[in-house]
């Protein structure tokens, strides 16, 4: 029992250190990025004792920054919620990862340890509903400022979340269909098929365009350039207007980890997220010539980092969708999710449903 | 105003050509900038470069000859400025950012120096019109320096005795008379 419990706890540090750490570097990756992107340099005056390491004190810059800044709450406004909201935003986001199965099952000394948080029944609604939580931060950040434009962005916001949640959950019902379960668990397993005995069977073999509509709804749901209506920085006032210090910074971050939530739920839905095409718990085999056995402890270690690299891979994904096209005007942005999104979100349930009752 | 128009065509209209195009301009650009990126590292191409950024402080572009930087006030042989309060600069000033306080001078040919003599730097535009209408050859803004920030409205305000000090970039002069020293007569009004 108290093992079960060290396990846990030890599970939950190593995924959500992954998360956060991730999430830092992302706010370097992202001024670098975009920076080698456009010829610049980017970022890289931070140093400490003269060293520099390309910038990667900046992260660490910003927090001193933003924890040393004035926390104001505007006197008009709601002192309680207006705290909230940040907290909010962080924890619905970074709650997420408590379902996604980051690695096999692990046999140590006789224990079977799935490497996954929280294995949840209900695994893909959980991630659903939680996003759906994710609207509260923004709509009381912006109802509780007191500023009528944040209240106008949150209200953009609102819009915005709603409406691409549908096609979001709608694009999630095909990999539902295809798999036969919403335990993340099971869908994972079943990405482990093979194809007429070669092409691994992943999400994005079963669901093309399941998958670009997922992606698309869930760069929609982070709030991010080209869906950054909410916020967007350069002109129109956002539902965060009213935030400073580290109160802000959480916004900032839940953004960031945000982005690392999507791309994981990705990874694990279209992706096969911990698994490695011709890897099994044996080792590597090319089905019906040989099989090359690797110890157990080494296969797994494979598979979570597999799924690291995958869920860096569509970080770095993001932020290249997010430096290279501009936003939606807000009327595109509507259309675009209301005429083209969910209807073709309805049209991949019905031919998943023909091609599984043909087949 | 004509508006110019221009209607998708059925293939930019899927978006996921056109942004897939983009999508590849910009890696294009990342992955050429990185490769010479590593390569500096790797002491390699150290003449093509990656990036077109000049670090500034470190680095400086060559100024150009007729670059306004920060302002100067030319002297005479005895160190004096050769401001003669006339005030012209004061009424030029779009941004009126320069404070003049004029005083007789004790020599009747000159007629008036300036008791105090202030820019403030924080509303200057640096549009270099004082500099033009200056009659007497003593306002300039040839040192080549940028203005450096400072902690209080204080520290920004340029004084006269700080302006006369400043000398001009060798090579960008754009004064009659060096500072300092120099024959009276060159002045154009013989001042
Ligand atoms: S440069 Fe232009 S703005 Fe600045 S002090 Fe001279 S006249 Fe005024
Ligand atoms: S225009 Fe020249 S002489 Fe006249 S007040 Fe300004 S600096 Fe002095």
């Amino acid at each position: 029992m108290c093992l079960d419990v060290i396990i846990t706890l030890l599970k939950i540090a190593i995924v959500f250190g992954f998360v956060l750490n991730v999430a830092a570097i992302l706010s370097w990756a992202e001024r670098k990025q975009s920076a080698v992107m456009q010829d610049r340099i980017g970022a890289n005056r931070a140093d400490v004792l003269g060293f520099r390491i390309f910038g990667l004190f900046h992260p660490i810059a910003d927090t001193i920054k933003m924890l040393t800044k004035e926390d104001w709450v505007p006197p008009a406004g709601d002192a309680f919620i207006h705290t909230l909201a940040p907290f909010l935003a962080l924890f619905t986001a970074l709650v997420v990862f408590a379902v996604i199965p980051f690695g096999d099952t692990l046999h140590i000394a006789g224990r079977d340890i799935p490497l996954q948080i929280a294995d949840l029944n209900v695994g893909i609604l959980f991630i659903v509903a939680f996003g759906g939580l994710g609207f509260y931060s923004v709509v009381l950040a912006g109802w509780s400022s007191e500023n009528k434009y944040s209240l106008l962005g949150s209200i953009r916001a609102a819009a915005q979340l709603i409406s691409y949640e549908l096609a979001l959950g709608l694009s999630i019902v095909g990999v539902v269909m295809a798999y036969g379960s919403i335990e993340l668990d099971d869908i994972v397993r079943g990405q482990g098929q093979y194809v007429l005995g070669v092409i691994p069977y992943w999400g994005i073999v079963a669901q093309p365009l399941g998958f670009i509509l997922f992606f698309t709804a869930a760069m929609a749901e982070t709030k991010r350039v080209p869906f950054d209506l909410p916020e967007s920085e350069s002109e129109i006032i956002g539902y965060f207007t009213e935030y400073s210090g580290m109160k802000f910074g959480a916004f900032w971050m839940g953004e960031f980890i945000e982005v690392i939530s999507v791309a994981g739920v990705v990874t694990a839905l279209y992706f096969g997220g911990w698994q490695i095409p011709f890897l099994s718990n044996q080792g590597i085999f090319i089905p019906g010539l040989f099989t090359i056995p690797l110890p157990h402890l080494l296969v797994v270690l494979l598979q979570v980092s597999a799924f690291g690299l995958k869920v860096l891979f569509f970080c770095w994904f993001m932020l290249l969708v997010r430096w290279t096209l501009p936003r939606f005007r807000y009327d595109q942005l509507m259309a675009f999710g209301w005429k083209f999104m969910v209807p073709l979100a309805l049209v991949n349930i019905v031919v998943t449903g023909l091609i599984k009752y043909v087949f | 105003m004509k508006i110019v128009g221009h209607n998708l065509t059925t293939k930019e209209s899927f978006y996921f050509f056109e942004i897939a195009k983009g999508l590849w301009i910009t890696s294009r650009h990342f992955i050429y900038n990185m490769y010479f990126h590593i390569a500096h590292l790797l002491g390699k191409y150290p003449e093509v470069p990656a990036a077109v950024t000049v670090q500034y402080p470190e680095e400086k572009v060559p100024l150009s000859r007729r670059w306004r930087g920060r302002h100067r006030i030319n002297a005479r042989p005895d160190g004096s400025p050769r401001c003669v309060a006339c005030m012209l600069c004061e009424t030029v000033c779009p941004v009126q950012c320069i404070h003049i306080v004029a005083g007789e001078h004790p020599d009747p040919a000159i007629e008036k120096y300036p008791v105090s003599f202030e820019i403030d730097v924080t509303r200057c535009c640096w549009c270099g019109m004082c500099e033009e209408a200056c009659p007497v050859d003593a306002l300039y803004m040839d040192t080549g320096k940028s203005p450096e920030p400072g902690f209080s409205r204080e520290d920004l305000l340029y004084r006269k005795e700080q302006l006369v000090k400043e000398m001009p970039l060798p090579g960008c002069q754009r004064s009659l008379n060096a500072p300092g020293q120099g024959p009276m007569e060159a002045n154009p009004l013989g001042l």
